[in-house]
């Protein structure tokens, strides 16, 4: 049995039917689905032990807060951090990222700066970078695509230079599946000074991520790709970073002393998580980690890797359909996106959850690569360690139907 | 809820073989419909003559719902003068909002399976939404635009 096979029967939700047939989950890139022990744990926090944390001198607050930063240390172990007060709280990649712009982008980007983006980025590693340069009068420059769908890093030598303060890229694309060599940008970025920033909102979820291994300063990444909670994620960064950076939001938690004049801060993480942190979620973010620890990353790469490979066999059947992204299974994770000639992908789509499967059209938060491609819309099917060969067997099947579909012609003008 | 429904032959027999497809230069009329969240893009190119609508032509790329109530309403609203096209908008618009239609919109009625499929409606009102907002321009003699559906209440 395989490990897709295997594990199934711990996400309840993949057993669902619709329209009498099994759901076919394909949007893993979305978000993912929740194991048992995640949805158990999210009960037990609130039938046993809700309270708030940092404050309550009672048992539940302390039990509380103990599992709470249990499940910082989880975090950090499971991405390598060197200690656990390098992972602060966050509700995802999104605001990760922005508490990075907000915080260490002011204090650091000034007029002139330059920050270096990649074509391929999901908007939230884009816009806030927009709203920074255009407060700093920085200047946002971008490493282009191949049309094989990987970064063109033979521009790289143009685009690093002194006045480059920040190099932010994703690891993974949520649109061509490219990963992306960070230790070899991240190297080159801080030769020029600059600091790296990784989004890792999709490759977190898939591959074994050590954050001293990749060689850069933050990390980005969202617990509901990983089988955790919406709501949940977080920021990791070298802590000498976090304790220069100014705070993010201010409030409750984050202070150690206010007066009416001014106030002093607490030591990160603390010091960026101001207010009620997100605590039932945070802290099931923690089980997610341990259950794909559990599992080992190296069955789920594999897994993932000979379903990718298949996929992308088996979508060569499929007439009319082109691949946008790499072809070959190699330096490439689970999100497949592709367009079919005489069909729109959200009518692809709309035929697809006829039969139960659930794939995503759109633009995916990635306009610019889009219009790299000069196509609008993209589908995607995106994998994670459930998925299955009969799966993507379904997938094809119905992708078929569709280009049967409209390609019929009724009666011809 | 079926998909033969939102997919009715006469939608995909005007995505397949879309009617008036093309450009009209010059023209009385033109007005481009956007709907930047699927990408789907429309451009109406309309003739006029004594006030009535002689020649029209629409371009653009988009989903089968999209194309298809383009291609039909150039159809439908050709040769019919402005205050019936008038009408007309209000008649589809008024369908997709859940109204029955009060005259006979002939093969426009197919697309009243969409209002199954909430999140494709404003596929099939783009050309539509596009095209009033065309003829207000024209009417107020104002340069042409681009009309989404995102602007519509």
């Amino acid at each position: 049995m395989n490990l897709g096979e295997r594990v199934r029967d711990d996400f309840p939700l993949l057993h669902r039917t619709i329209n009498g047939k099994r759901l076919v989950y394909l949007d893993s890139a979305a978000t993912s689905q929740k194991p048992r022990v995640v949805l158990d744990a999210l009960m037990e926090y609130y039938h046993d032990y809700n309270a708030n944390v940092h404050r309550g001198i009672y048992r539940i607050a302390e039990e509380a807060t103990a599992r709470y930063e249990e499940s910082r240390a989880k975090l950090a172990a499971f991405l390598g951090a060197a200690r656990r007060e390098e992972i602060v709280f966050t509700r995802g990649t999104t605001e990760a990222v922005n508490l990075v712009a907000a915080t260490w982008g002011r204090a650091n980007v000034g007029p002139g700066d330059e920050i270096v983006l990649t074509i391929m980025e999901h908007h939230s590693n884009i816009v806030p970078w927009q709203l920074l340069a255009a407060e700093k009068g920085a200047r946002l420059r971008y490493i282009p695509v191949t049309d094989e769908g990987r970064l063109d890093l033979s521009a790289l030598d143009g685009l690093l230079t002194e006045r480059t303060k920040l190099v932010s890229l994703t690891h993974q694309s949520n649109v061509l599946g490219t990963v992306n060599p960070v230790r070899l940008i991240a190297d080159r970025a801080h030769a020029m000074g600059a600091k790296v920033l990784v989004d890792g909102a999709q490759s977190v979820p898939h591959q074994a991520v050590n954050v001293q291994a990749l060689g850069v300063d933050f990390l980005a990444f969202s617990g509901h790709k990983m089988l955790g909670p919406t709501g949940s994620g977080g920021l990791w960064a070298r802590y000498d970073l976090l304790e220069a950076m100014p705070p993010y939001h201010g409030g409750g938690e984050m202070i150690m002393l206010v007066t009416l004049e001014r106030s002093t801060y607490k030591d990160p993480p603390h010091k960026f998580e101001a207010g009620t942190p997100n605590i039932a979620d945070s802290i099931v973010l923690g089980v997610a980690a341990d259950y794909l620890r559990g599992i080992g990353f190296d069955a789920i790469t594999a897994h993932e890797r000979d379903l990718t490979a298949y996929a992308l066999e088996r979508l060569r059947t499929v007439p009319g359909l082109t691949i946008v992204g790499p072809a070959e299974p190699v330096d490439r994770g689970g999100a497949i996106s592709f367009t079919m000639d005489v069909v729109h992908p959200h009518d692809i789509a709309q035929v697809l959850d006829q039969e139960a499967m659930a794939i995503r059209a759109g633009h995916h938060c990635a306009q610019p690569l889009h219009r790299r491609f000069n196509i609008a819309a993209t589908a995607r099917a995106s994998l994670h360690l459930y998925n299955t060969r009969e799966e993507i067997d379904a997938l094809v099947d119905g992708l078929h139907a569709v280009h049967r579909m409209f390609t019929r012609s009724p009666h011809p003008v | 809820m079926a998909l033969d429904d939102l997919y009715r032959e006469v939608i995909l027999d005007h995505y397949q073989h879309p009617r008036n497809r093309g450009r009209l230069e010059p023209s009385d009329v033109s007005v481009e419909g956007a709907n930047p969240l699927c990408g789907d893009e429309l451009a109406f190119f309309l003739r006029l003559r004594d006030g009535r609508v002689q020649d029209v032509r629409f371009d653009g790329r988009g989903c089968s719902i999209s194309q298809a109530s383009a291609s039909m309403m150039t159809d439908a609203i050709k040769g019919k003068t402005l205050d019936e096209v008038r009408a007309l908008v209000a008649q589809f618009k008024g369908m997709m909002r859940g109204q029955e239609p009060s005259s006979d919109l002939g093969d426009l009625v197919a697309l009243q399976g969409v209002r199954k499929f909430p999140v494709r409606i404003k596929c099939a009102t783009l050309a539509w939404v596009a095209l009033e907002q065309g003829l207000d321009e024209h009417a107020a003699g104002r340069p042409a635009s681009t009309a989404t559906t995102e602007t519509e209440p």
